[in-house]
């Protein structure tokens, strides 16, 4: 979904009170009282979205394009009963926009609840392999 | 790393690319006058290292660079602060190794073992006997790892230059500690604290054109209309629900219009040093956290903890390569790593004695604006690396910082308050750049002399 844009259906997957977060730190457990890359509520992931549809949004003229490759998940926990699910992802990140092109590796951790018979994502955290690296603009959503 | 010897330049060429109300392109472009800056502005000036929170502890280092000099912050056994250069007297091997840690009472080469005091003494160098009548105890390398020209521990922040002789610490910076001062003053108990790693920040620009967009107050509402303005338009459209999202509460000031900023007013100081925000800021309005102005008032007494508080500088930038926010306790490290390539390095602190929801804060605002992940500072970088381009343009040569030019006659060695708009302070900075890349330089009649010689 996020390979192709479709920013829009991707935010109507998440509950209203979950947290995108891509901590800075390897293996950090705070996301309030140290810095994190991200740690965003559905008000900044749609400011966000909408941001990369804006047409004064001069770093995205032209626009990146971001292609997720990942592996098949790990489920790290199943509780039917409650329709609750925490799956572990690795995946290799490519973001492109104009001469640059670059690659993270990471693991996507998704909490995921069902609701109302969809599932759908009450947490994502994004821990990159080399978290502690200086990167330029990150524009998309890995 | 190849070091490039620069063109031979004289004091006048530096100062001919200084005029008044323009800068010439080479500053931000040409490789001699980059390898110019690293061997005189980084070493006449005074650079910030760290903080001594990075090194609480007897024993604890920091590695870091002061222009495109490695060095180490470490805390000697006697408790001061030293600031080493990383580099060991033997064969140059860097001797911290890792980004920070603890080497207990000595530093011990990973080479040779040669082995120095925290304060980089030479402490012992395995089978000394193949030294005897070597001429070694004659030698500079036998010394131990060599100190910085002089250093500054400034409230926690310390402060090294790397000349032996030069501008005195309190000269240097004169008025401008007040910054220092009120972000300090901040914490109930008047100590700040290192909040776990920085946000490192790459740009492939020219490390001045961050220095100056900190006094940039024309930008704003133009460059962060993408992010700034669209996050005020969600909250219209949501029907401006209150409280505001505490994101609305950081990233809407940036909309503010243009008379904001201009009522907001720039202070300068004498070399280079200046503040935006000195009535109100984009930080005025943050909402009150409970306990922290009753913590506030217990240290300081009432009217002195609204004085404290009711100071919110925007931006101070302390010449020539950091900026802070007094109220958000963030300090921005611009870490030039060629003419266009600069590292930046955004710290958060904690007030010691003060609630955590202050610290929340100022570590939303960091990855909100800061990280190489923030929407605003897509804006900012955008920007920048254009820059970078398009003054490669052979269209004009200079750069222009007229706005508020009062004529060639301005002055910067007295403290000045004026209109929140004005490019003031960039030109305050190049005036002090030119004058310190000159300041060991020699002038065009001493090269002539030399050639004659
Ligand atoms: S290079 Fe350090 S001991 Fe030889
Ligand atoms: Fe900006």
């Amino acid at each position: 979904m996020l390979d192709e844009g479709r920013y829009d259906e991707w935010i109507d997957l998440w509950l209203a009170d979950g947290h995108y977060w891509m901590p800075l730190d390897y293996k950090q457990t705070d996301p309030h009282l140290v810095t994190s890359f991200l740690y965003e509520d559905l008000f900044m992931l749609k400011l966000r979205v909408e941001r990369l549809n804006g047409a004064r949004t001069f770093s995205q003229k032209p626009k990146s394009r971001c292609h997720h490759v990942i592996q098949r998940p790990f489920i790290d926990r199943t509780d039917h009963e409650n329709g609750e699910y925490v799956t572990n992802t690795s995946m290799h990140y490519i973001e492109t926009r104009l001469d640059d092109q670059f690659l993270l590796a990471l693991t996507a951790t998704h909490e995921l609840k069902q609701v109302d018979g969809k599932l759908r994502i009450a947490n994502k955290r994004v821990d990159l392999l080399n978290c502690d690296a200086a990167f330029g603009n990150i524009q998309l959503l890995p | 790393m190849y070091k490039q010897q620069p063109r031979q330049m004289a004091a006048e060429d530096i100062e001919d690319l200084v005029q008044g109300y323009q800068v010439h392109r080479d500053v931000y472009i040409s490789r001699d006058v980059y390898e110019l800056e690293m061997r005189h502005l980084f070493t006449n000036s005074w650079v910030f290292v760290g903080h001594e929170s990075q090194t609480p502890n007897k024993g604890d280092y920091y590695a870091t660079q002061i222009g495109d000099q490695p060095v180490i912050q470490v805390r000697h056994s006697d408790g001061e602060v030293k600031v080493l250069h990383n580099r060991c007297p033997h064969k140059g091997v860097k001797i911290a190794i890792d980004r920070e840690g603890n080497t207990g009472k000595f530093f011990r080469c990973p080479y040779h073992a040669w082995s120095f005091k925290t304060d980089g003494c030479l402490l012992a160098i395995p089978l000394k006997k193949g030294y005897e009548n070597t001429g070694l105890d004659e030698t500079e390398n036998v010394k131990g790892i060599k100190p910085v020209g002089d250093v500054r521990n400034y409230r926690g922040f310390i402060f090294a230059r790397l000349a032996d002789e030069g501008i005195s610490f309190e000269d240097f910076f004169q008025g401008s500690l007040s910054s220092i001062d009120n972000m300090v003053d901040r914490s109930p108990e008047g100590r700040l604290e290192i909040a776990g790693p920085p946000l490192r920040y790459m740009h492939q620009c020219n490390w001045k054109m961050l220095v100056e967009n900190q006094t940039d107050t024309c930008h704003p509402m133009v460059a962060h209309e993408s992010s700034a303005g669209t996050a005020v338009k969600i909250w219209e459209s949501l029907g401006n629900p209150e409280p505001r999202p505490p994101a609305m509460e950081i990233i809407a000031p940036f909309m503010s219009p243009y008379e904001f900023f201009e009522d907001m007013g720039i202070r300068t100081w004498p070399n280079g040093h200046g503040h935006t925000g000195v009535h109100h800021s984009i930080h005025s309005d943050y909402s009150a956290v409970p306990g922290y102005f009753e913590a506030m008032c217990e240290a300081y007494g009432e009217d002195r903890a609204k004085a404290i508080m009711d100071e919110n500088r925007h931006n101070t930038v302390y010449f020539p390569s950091i900026m802070i926010k007094g109220p958000i306790q963030q300090l921005r490290n611009f870490i030039p790593l060629g003419p266009d390539k600069t590292l930046v390095e955004s710290y958060i602190y904690r007030l010691v004695g003060a609630p955590d929801h202050l610290l929340a804060r100022t570590a939303m605002y960091n990855r909100m604006i800061n990280a190489p992940t923030s929407i605003v500072g897509h804006d900012d970088l955008e920007m920048y690396e254009r820059a970078q381009e398009g003054l490669h343009s052979e269209g004009l040569e200079w750069v222009n910082v007229q706005r508020l030019y009062p004529g060639a006659e301005e002055d910067f060695s007295e403290e000045a308050v004026e209109n929140g708009t004005t490019e003031r302070q960039m030109r305050n900075q190049f005036h002090a750049w030119a004058k310190f890349m000159t300041a060991t330089m020699p002038r065009r009649t001493e090269l002539q002399g030399e050639a004659g010689q």
